[in-house]
C-alpha cells in the first residue's frame, strides 16, 4: 500500500508552515505524527497533493507549567506526555488516556496536536479535553486565537480550525489537588479504538459532589460532553443511584455508528458502563475537602 | 508524479543517501533500495510491528514513515546488531530462551527490546508486555519472548556494571 503522489514540504517555521497551507488550499494537508493521515493516505481515503510536514517546525514541542495551567506544545507525542514528571504529578488523567492510545510505537510518533485536530471521534485526546477544559491556541496568518475544547469539535473530521490555521498549543488548567480521576475505555486489543470510553474529572466536599466533567469518546458524530450527566451530579451524593443516573443521562446523548465493534445499541450501553467505572474510580482517587 | 528527492541518513552507523518519490515509505527504501531485509513488511498498516527499526531514539513502524521525513535521521535495524561477529545480547536471548518460532516477527521484537531496555534497563514482565505490545508474535504465545527480554536485559546490566 502506497499513498498517491503528492509533494512534500517541510518548513522549518510556523510561518513557512502557515504560508504553504495559504498558497496550497484545500490541496494541502498537514503531517504531525502521520498515524492517522498516513494510513488514510495508503488506503487512498486522503490524496493531498501537497503535504506540510510539521516535524521541523521550531516551538510545537514542549511541555510547560504556567501559571495554573499546563501549556502542551501540539507536537508533543503520546510517549512524552506519558513520561513527564510534570504531566504525571499534575494531570494524572492525561497519562492514563495517552497509555491507552495505540501501541508503544505508535505512542513515539502520534502527537497530541494531531489526535486533536484530526476531528476524529474514536480519537482519545478530545473527550480527555472535554473533561479537562482545555483550550487550544490556533494560528493562522491573521494572527492567533484560543478557543475551548468545548465547541471545537463540529462533526467528524470537523473542527473549528480553519482554512490556513494550525493548531500550536494545548491549555490544560491544573486541576485542583484532590481531583479524582479516571479514563476508562473498553477496547478490543492493544491499538484498537475505542468500542466505548468515558473521561472523568470529579472534586467532591465531603460526601457531596462539588464539580464533576464528563467526556465521551466514539459516542457519535464528535467527542461529547455529558451535560446532563455532570448536571445531574453536582451538590449530590456520590451513591450508587446517582452514578447509575449519571450513566444513564450520558447514555441518552450517545448516537454511536454500529461497526466491527458493535451495534448502536451495545455501544450505548457501554458507554453507560464505562461513565459508571470511571465514575467510581476517580470517587476513589479524589480527596474530599471539608 | 512529483519530483523526486534526495534523503541522507545515517543507517547502522553507515551514511547512505537516496534518492526517493516523497510517497515512498521507509520500509520499502530499506529492503528494495539498500537490502536491509530484516525489517518485515507483516500487515503494512502500523499493527504488526514486523517493520520496526529505530529512528532517532524511537521504536517506530517504518510502513507508516515516509522517507522524506528521515533527513539526517540516526537508525538502527537488526543488520546493525551483530558486532565483530558476536551477538547482541539479545540476539542471543531470543536464542538461548526459544523467542521465536518461524522468525518472521524476531527482527522487529528486537528492534524494539533494545529501545525498551535503553529506556528502562530492568523491566517487570508487566512493562514487557506493555511496552512491547506494538509487536505482534503469532507462534510463540509470548511467553519466551518475554524471557528473552529479561536475559538480554540480566545480560546486559551485569556487563554494564
Amino acid at each position: 500500500m502506497i499513498p498517491r503522489g503528492f509533494e512534500y514540504h517541510a518548513p522549518r517555521s510556523l510561518p513557512d508552515a502557515i504560508a504553504l497551507l495559504e498558497q496550497y488550499g484545500d490541496e494541502a494537508k498537514l503531517l504531525a505524527g502521520g498515524h492517522s493521515l498516513l494510513p488514510m493516505m495508503k488506503m487512498r481515503f486522503a490524496e493531498p497533493a501537497h503535504l506540510v510536514d510539521l516535524g521541523r517546525v521550531s516551538g510545537l514541542k514542549g511541555i510547560r507549567e504556567v501559571g495554573d495551567a499546563i501549556h502542551l506544545g501540539a507536537m508533543t507525542t503520546e510517549n512524552e506526555l506519558i513520561w513527564s514528571a510534570i504531566v504525571q504529578q499534575k494531570c494524572p488523567l492525561l497519562v492514563e488516556g495517552a497509555r491507552l492510545i495505540g501501541d508503544p510505537q505508535v505512542r513515539y510518533k502520534g502527537t497530541i496536536g494531531g489526535d486533536i485536530s484530526h476531528g476524529d471521534p474514536a480519537n482519545d485526546h478530545p473527550a480527555l479535553m472535554l473533561a479537562l477544559g482545555a483550550s487550544f491556541v490556533l494560528k493562522g496568518s491573521g494572527g492567533e486565537r484560543v478557543v475551548a475544547a468545548d465547541g471545537f469539535f463540529l462533526g467528524t473530521y470537523s473542527t473549528a480550525l480553519k482554512p490556513g490555521e494550525i493548531l500550536t498549543e494545548i491549555r490544560i488548567p491544573v486541576p485542583a489537588a484532590g481531583t479524582g480521576w479516571c479514563y476508562a475505555k473498553l477496547k478490543r486489543k492493544t491499538g484498537d479504538f475505542a468500542t466505548a470510553a468515558a473521561a472523568v474529572l470529579l472534586r467532591m466536599k465531603g460526601e457531596t459532589v462539588q464539580e464533576v466533567s464528563i467526556g465521551l469518546t466514539n459516542a457519535g458524530a464528535t467527542a461529547l460532553k455529558a451535560r446532563q450527566a455532570e448536571d445531574s451530579l453536582r451538590g449530590k451524593t456520590l451513591n450508587d443511584a446517582a452514578i447509575a443516573e449519571a450513566a444513564r443521562l450520558a447514555m441518552s446523548i450517545c448516537e454511536p455508528a454500529a461497526d466491527q465493534r458493535g451495534d448502536v445499541e451495545y455501544k450505548t450501553a457501554m458507554t453507560g458502563e464505562m461513565t459508571h467505572r470511571a465514575l467510581r474510580m476517580a470517587r476513589s482517587r479524589a480527596t474530599a475537602t471539608a | 508524479m512529483a519530483k523526486k528527492q534526495t534523503v541522507s541518513f545515517k543507517l547502522n552507523g553507515k551514511e547512505v543517501d537516496v534518492v526517493v518519490e516523497p510517497r515512498e515509505l521507509l520500509i520499502h527504501t530499506l529492503r528494495e533500495r539498500l537490502q536491509h531485509t530484516g525489517p518485515h513488511i507483516g500487515c503494512e498498516t502500523s499493527h504488526c510491528g514486523a517493520c520496526t527499526v529505530d529512528l532517532d531514539g524511537m521504536s517506530v513502524k517504518s510502513c507508516t514513515v515516509l522517507t522524506v521525513q528521515c533527513q539526517d535521521a540516526e537508525m538502527l535495524t537488526i543488520e546493525g546488531f551483530e558486532q565483530g561477529g558476536a551477538l547482541h545480547a539479545l540476539q542471543e536471548g531470543f536464542t538461548q530462551e526459544h523467542g521465536l518460532q518461524c522468525g518472521y516477527c524476531t527482527p522487529g521484537m528486537i528492534t524494539r527490546a533494545y529501545r525498551l531496555l535503553k529506556e528502562n534497563p530492568s523491566p517487570s514482565e508487566e512493562e514487557i508486555r506493555y511496552w512491547m505490545a506494538g509487536n505482534l508474535c503469532r507462534c510463540t504465545g509470548y511467553q519466551n519472548i518475554v524471557k528473552a527480554v529479561q536475559y538480554a536485559a540480566k545480560k546486559m546490566s551485569a556487563t554494564s556494571s
